[in-house]
């Protein structure tokens, strides 16, 4: 089990299942970006959010879609979930 | 009077030729693209032969965020169109959204990322199914993304025929060009190459299970044993003549005529309605049987629908009356997208004065063609281009030239 679901392992997944827009540096400061603004719209999120619970073994729910617009605000959501199965 | 939609911009991505420049010049020198399955190992399938687009590598055309979304077929119509567009001289960016539309024609949608999805369903659960599969295999998605890609939002569409529906496509965009939206990308660009697609070709029993690519496809031909399927075709920038003309754009052709009718059920007795798409072109663009310098046939190369299609041809132009070729017997049947590559060929055919040839047929004399089996010089100015779907579409497109 990962201790901590990471900035670094966030940018990781969205490349690969999401792709990157090409005029956004995700290698910047944008953990308080909101995702719309990084070029990625409710289905890259979903996609990723799916892809975070096959690969973390746990389940986000709708919450995570609903409220996480910005990746500081998914990255509490999927530590708290991981603190709360460990 | 009727506004009238010329050509200004051609993309083609086919299986002996990736981009216009390639797919003319293989065309003309005869040059096959068709060959073994690579996509996927055919070994076990009675038929091996496909025509697959050479050298295409998406990422060096597309960002990244459309990679993980998109079909192969998807991703080829993504850069087709590009290509049509550069072609043109058309930048979306600087047009109003609303004065260009996209109007394309699909067999099978993005099959390839929808198997891949069932086979994450059904072997390890919904949870790894892709959140593109909501659109990556519809029908409509090349439409779809080409518009979310270039900011199109004018009346656009997807148009399902089988191999007719690149036709209809392009008649249907024609149709909006005339209702007043200024420009409009259309044609078709299609392929479904992969294990499961391959099966749902196969279950019309008209593909051809000959191993040798040059003995494969032979429409015409007294050993005609039915097709090679492709993947790829053309798309198009469509544009109001006037405002074309404006712009100072280069002009490939009008589409002038177009028309689509349904066979009879079968069972009726009464004839296929191809000859009579056939004549309802020829009417809608204005032009005789005389006027024609070229047909470019459907060609399935299954006896029985080559003899229809040659016995239609013949009671419009009357035996040998007029050039008829296939230079699709060099791709392969592309589907949605054969007639579109059909309409470059004509339009390239009318620029270079140059008829392109059927390869490998030898004609069979009882059908009575003038099959052009070398590439051969002369005038070009009118192209008929004739296209037949599975369960009884027929569809037929006058292309002339604007000079």
């Amino acid at each position: 089990m990962p201790e901590k679901f990471t900035i670094e392992d966030l940018k990781s997944i969205l490349r690969e299942c999401a792709g990157e827009d090409e005029g956004v540096d995700l290698d910047s400061h944008i953990l308080d970006t909101e995702f719309e603004e990084l070029g990625y719209e409710s289905l890259a999120i979903f996609e990723t959010t799916s892809r975070i619970e096959r690969e973390y073994g746990i389940s986000l729910g709708d919450d995570a879609l609903n409220e996480a617009s910005t990746p500081r605000a998914l990255l509490d959501i999927v530590n708290a979930r991981l603190l709360s199965v460990a | 009077m009727t506004p009238s939609a010329v050509v200004t911009g051609i993309g083609v991505t086919a299986p002996n030729g990736l981009g216009t420049k390639d797919y003319w010049a293989a065309t003309l020198d005869g040059t096959s693209g068709i060959g073994r399955l690579t996509r996927f190992d055919p070994s076990g399938y009675p038929a091996q032969l496909a025509g697959e687009v050479p050298g295409f590598v998406a990422k060096e055309h597309l960002p990244s965020r459309l990679l993980p979304q998109t079909d192969h077929m998807t991703r080829l119509a993504l850069v087709t169109a590009d290509w049509a567009l550069a072609d043109a001289g058309v930048k979306p960016d600087q047009l109003d959204g609303y004065d260009m539309s996209v109007v394309t024609a699909s067999s099978a949608g993005g099959f390839e990322f929808g198997e891949r999805e069932l086979q994450a369903l059904w072997s390890k659960g919904s949870k790894y199914v892709s959140a593109y599969q909501s659109f990556a295999w519809f029908y409509a998605v090349n439409t779809g993304q080409i518009s979310i890609r270039n900011g199109m939002q004018g009346p656009s569409a997807a148009l399902v025929s089988d191999h007719a529906g690149g036709l209809d496509a392009i008649g249907q965009a024609r149709r909006q060009i005339r209702k007043g939206t200024p420009l409009a990308v259309t044609g078709g660009v299609d392929g479904s190459l992969s294990s499961y697609g391959w099966i749902s070709h196969l279950s019309s029993g008209q593909i051809s299970t000959a191993t040798d690519p040059d003995r494969a496809y032979l429409p015409f031909d007294a050993s005609a044993s039915g097709y090679v399927p492709g993947e790829g075709g053309a798309l198009f920038v469509l544009e109001d003549e006037a405002a074309a003309r404006q712009r100072g754009a280069e002009i490939y052709g009008r589409i002038a005529g177009y028309a689509s009718t349904f066979d009879p059920r079968p069972g009726t007795g009464r004839p296929p309605a191809l000859k009579r798409a056939i004549t309802l072109a020829l009417d809608d663009a204005g032009v005789t049987p005389g006027d024609v310098d070229v047909v470019f046939a459907d060609a399935v190369a299954v006896p029985e629908l080559d003899r229809q299609e040659a016995d239609a041809i013949n009671e419009v132009f009357g035996p040998r009356g007029v050039p008829v070729t296939a230079p699709k017997t060099m791709t392969g049947r592309l589907y949605a997208g054969a007639a579109p590559l059909d309409v470059a060929a004509a339009l390239l055919a009318i620029r270079d004065s140059v008829l392109p040839p059927t390869v490998h047929s030898d004609p069979y004399p009882d059908y009575q063609l003038d099959l052009v089996t070398g590439t051969r010089g002369g005038p070009v100015r009118t192209a008929l281009v004739v296209a037949r779907g599975h369960g009884g579409f027929n569809s037929a497109v006058v292309v002339r030239s604007a000079r």
